[in-house]
């Protein structure tokens, strides 16, 4: 074969058997992984924008114990859920301008399994710091001690159902150009009960209450996503593609 | 493959229509492709040919009609369908953060064809040996397109859609991607394809012009 020159002559047939889906499943892992992280700056963005509001927050309110305290799982939870539902905003579009996104749906996988593994290691790289950096933003907000193990559990469960219903509205804003408003008030009310439950278990647990059933409801959002999201996600990418 | 005198066609298109933006793009399109048929799709700009691709690739719905693989209605049979076809658009698919070995790995590992050394060599084979780690947005555009072609170096897919192969190729890539096009029809494969050159010089080409029938519709 030619070095230099291009001549497109085709590889010998070497008969290679269809690979299962869950091998496919894994390659779009790793592929995901590398993608995900060679774009650092995203990965980093909702992590600052995390860290900032909890940051700032004392110092345009009042440094006081008296006055932090109570807040400081509303502030961690809105904090953290907005920077999620930012990092959602871009999930699909840049496959969806490449056209890797419609090479997905041709693949002859499914759909909604390529899309879980985006998801996951989306999940994995943005959400899983944030969850990990919250417990010392929660110690600058006075977070009592025995909240912190109910503020990681919460926002471990939280984060998943956030990033399945988020996930929902990006494959559904993708083909809508810088979206980031419509997506907002479409996945925006889903976050409402997980806001709700979440912030409860922990002000239960500060109170000295039992947080268990507040994380139950959470545990089961986020089981709910897990089995409605995937099918949802798929549906909304055949739409947006369709338009295209 | 069978017997050359009976082979069944692999795509059968029947009563195709489609519209977009309430434009009728083409309308009771029938359409048999065998094995070995080599497809182009000609019309002037706006006249459907990728939205006939597009169509039978299932990205986009057609109005009415049906498209069938092997026989059965598509929509039943989307996996073996698929898993049959290399579509290839305007779009390349090429992840710009990746390099070309990453790219081409993803596709790869769709087909169950793994072998390191196999890929490096469909890289060398579209004239990108060197080129094999650099992330896709340093290579240029026609770089990038070998890259997706690439693909077609290695896959075992009977069916080929491209939505202008060409475009970006320089002369010499040109020649060399119309050879492969009918090594591949002469391997008992089939390509429908769309593109303004003439290629007039491939045996066994087949030509369907649109347009034709919604004439009236186009300046």
């Amino acid at each position: 074969m030619n070095k230099t020159a291009a001549t497109f002559c085709r590889l010998k047939a070497k008969k290679s058997n269809l690979p299962s889906q869950g091998s496919v499943f894994l390659a779009a892992l790793a592929r995901e992984g590398r993608l995900q992280v060679r774009r650092r700056g995203d990965l980093l963005n909702p992590l600052v924008f995390f860290a900032l509001v909890v940051v700032l927050f004392p110092l345009g309110i009042s440094p006081t114990e008296e006055i932090l305290a109570p807040v400081a799982p509303g502030v961690l939870w809105v904090a953290a859920l907005l920077a999620v539902l930012m990092s959602l905003d871009a999930l699909f579009r840049p496959d969806l301008m490449d056209g890797s996104l419609e090479q997905q749906q041709l693949s002859g996988y499914s759909l909604a399994a390529l899309a879980m593994a985006k998801l996951a290691v989306h999940w994995l790289l943005t959400s899983l710091p944030l969850i990990l950096l919250s417990p010392f933003l929660g110690i600058m907000l006075y977070l009592p001690w025995e909240a912190q193990g109910v503020l990681l559990l919460s926002l471990l469960l939280g984060s998943l159902a956030l990033s399945l219903v988020g996930g929902i509205g990006a494959a559904l804003t993708a083909g809508l150009g810088k979206s980031g408003v419509l997506m907002t008030l479409l996945v925006l009310p889903f976050y409402i009960p997980v806001l709700i439950f979440g912030t409860g278990a922990m002000q239960t647990a500060i109170s000295g209450g039992n947080a268990l059933p507040h994380l139950a409801l959470l545990g089961a959002l986020a089981a709910l996503a897990l089995t409605l999201a995937p099918w949802a996600i798929a549906a909304g990418l055949r739409i947006t593609l369709s338009g295209e | 493959m069978s017997e050359s005198a009976s082979k069944p066609p692999l795509l059968t298109v029947r009563q195709l229509d489609c519209e977009r933006d309430e434009r009728q793009l083409f309308s009771s399109l029938d359409l048999d492709i065998y094995p070995g048929d080599l497809l182009q799709l000609e019309g002037p700009n706006g006249a459907g040919k990728t939205s006939l691709l597009r169509v039978l690739a299932g990205l986009l719905p057609a109005s009415s009609g049906e498209v069938f693989w092997q026989g059965e209605p598509v929509k039943q049979v989307s996996d073996d369908y698929y898993r049959s076809l290399v579509f290839i658009g305007h779009l390349a698919g090429i992840k710009p953060e990746l390099t070309p070995l990453e790219n081409l790995r993803w596709y790869a590992a769709l087909e169950g064809f793994t072998q390191e050394e196999d890929l490096e060599k469909a890289l060398v084979g579209v004239g990108l040996s060197g080129f094999e780690d650099q992330p896709c947005h340093q290579l240029s555009a026609g770089q990038k397109r070998r890259v997706a072609l690439a693909r077609l170096l290695f896959t075992q897919r009977p069916l080929w859609l491209l939505d202008e192969p060409f475009t970006a190729l320089d002369k010499e890539g040109v020649a060399a991607m119309e050879a492969l096009l009918v090594a591949h029809v002469a391997d008992g494969g089939a390509i429908i394809l769309t593109s303004h050159h003439a290629l007039e010089n491939l045996p066994g080409l087949k030509k369907l012009r649109l347009g034709k029938l919604a004439g009236d519709n186009h300046e």
